[in-house]
């Protein structure tokens, strides 16, 4: 596991406080579908996601981060 | 048509005396205090350096830590009282009977510590920094609002705001919703978290504050000539209450009857009290012939009490004209003296232990009352619980603005 991906899988982990190690976070699951997120919490886990990674994620963006996967992306690509 | 009887069926509370009802009352009747130095920021530069913390409180107990999380403490207080309060009840709610359960849980102040460490995060990081749950997090309907949602209350959903009466006019205004049919059963009370530092500094500098500092459980004293001041408290009282026939119906344990609630404006002053306590004495009145008993029926007055030179004389005063040569008949005592002064929830505890006064035939003490203010000479129970006849009762709350409310509880078998 890449640096950036553990650290996107701690934070989602820590944020959406979810009962299960880091290593067994799935990349596919849905933070809505999968983890029990609601529209709340991804906009409090983006803020999460800028602020460790130290950049600025525009709305029409943070829309479409919607899995574990599309953050690590997203970070990788863009922080 | 009669009037609905009104009766409390489940209490639960989260206070500096303690975080059951069994803890907090055993304390109040053995006059133990709550108060200690603030422990959760630095008071080196504040003049009032103490208060009535919640102590050994574990929130998880209650709920998860993500919803935690999404809650200021006064709502986390709310959570715990009002799940124990229920629980007591021994009401289950279902679909049938969900429309008919309301909530009612006050607070005066609300969530301040998030709408400080808010402040502060928008101030040293910009506004997008703040969190989504800022608002629902600290906003005071929300009490009501997450108990509604944890237990299905699908009846009225309000928040009284009426500074330290909050709790009182949240209780009286649930018995209102029942008496009128808006409800059958009630979750009501009030909900603070206070001991904040721009709370504390705010009350501080408007010398409302005891000084205290270096005999904490001392510095509450009501009606004592020493009395600097009030010692700010946290916590939760919530009680559920219901109509008679629909306790009776569910075979419910009943502690007692609410029987009469009244409510006045002083019309005179942000902070002081009206001179002579003629707004209290007219809420005093009001809750008294709400109740259909006469004054002389009354055996005690759980007071509002907190300990200011301004406010325990003109409650002293105000307990005269209201119940006129009876007065120096009744007992008169400050649980505040031990628990301190819960602001919005306040009403709420004493509520809660105006009840268990009826219900163990015990009046609560005023503690620290070793030089009674000879302006202020009623019984006020000094230094030691007493075990007397109690059926009747009435409990007081005054807040800034000159907001009033009173309660009246009695036996069953009084009515």
């Amino acid at each position: 596991m890449s640096d950036v991906e553990n650290k996107v899988k701690e934070i989602v982990v820590e944020q959406l406080d979810l009962d299960i190690e880091v290593s067994d976070l799935n990349n596919s699951s849905s933070f809505v579908d999968d983890l029990g997120a609601d529209s709340l919490d991804t906009v409090e886990l983006v803020m999460a996601l800028e602020e460790e990674f130290e950049c600025e994620i525009p709305e029409e963006d943070a829309e479409k981060i919607t899995t574990v996967q599309q953050a690590i992306d997203y970070v990788t690509e863009n922080a | 048509m009669t009037k609905r009887r009104v009766v409390v069926t489940g209490m639960g509370i989260i206070s500096p005396v303690g975080n059951t009802l069994k803890t907090a009352w055993d304390n109040i009747v053995n006059g133990v205090s709550g108060i200690g130095p603030i422990t959760h920021f630095d008071t080196s530069d504040f003049s009032a350096k103490i208060a009535g913390e919640i102590k050994d409180f574990d929130v998880k107990q209650y709920i998860s830590a993500k919803e935690a999380k999404k809650m200021d403490p006064f709502i986390h207080y709310a959570m715990a009282a009002g799940e124990d309060a229920i629980a007591d009840s021994g009401l289950t709610i279902t679909e049938e009977n969900a429309e008919r359960v309301g909530v009612y849980i006050g607070a005066g102040i609300g969530g301040i510590l998030g709408i400080q460490n808010t402040t502060e995060t928008w101030l040293s990081k910009g506004p997008r920094r703040i969190s989504p749950f800022f608002i629902p997090s600290t906003i005071i309907n929300m009490a009501s609002g997450n108990l509604s949602i944890k237990y299905g209350l699908k009846g009225p959903n309000l928040a009284m705001v009426s500074a330290c009466t909050s709790a009182t006019h949240s209780i009286g205004m649930a018995y209102r919703s029942i008496v009128y049919g808006d409800a059958d059963v009630m979750v009501c009370g009030g909900a603070e978290y206070a001991s904040t530092p721009i709370a504390i500094g705010g009350f501080s500098q408007s010398k409302a504050l005891s000084t205290r500092n270096d005999d904490p459980t001392a510095a509450s004293r009501p009606w004592d000539t020493e009395r600097d001041g009030f010692v700010l408290g946290d916590g939760a009282g919530i009680m559920v209450i219901e109509d008679y026939e629909h306790a009776l119906k569910r075979g419910a344990h009943i502690y007692a009857e609410i029987s009469g609630f009244g409510m006045s404006s002083d019309a005179h002053h942000m902070t002081a009290p009206s001179p002579g306590g003629e707004g209290a004495a007219r809420c005093m009145v009001n809750a008294i012939n709400d109740s259909g008993f006469n004054a002389s029926d009354f055996d005690y007055v759980n007071a509002h009490g907190t300990s200011t030179p301004q406010g325990d004389k003109g409650e002293s005063d105000a307990v005269k004209v209201a119940f006129g040569d009876h007065a120096h008949k009744l007992a008169v005592s400050s649980t505040k003296s031990m628990t301190g002064h819960l602001l919005g929830a306040a009403g709420g505890i004493e509520a809660i232990f105006s009840v268990m006064a009826l219900k163990d035939q015990i009046l609560p003490p005023t503690i620290n009352l070793n030089n009674p203010d000879p302006e202020c000479d009623l019984d006020y129970v000094p230094n030691v619980a007493r075990e007397s006849k109690a059926d009747v009762v009435i409990s007081n709350s005054f807040g800034f603005g000159g907001t009033n409310g009173s309660l009246v509880f009695n036996r069953l078998q009084a009515k």
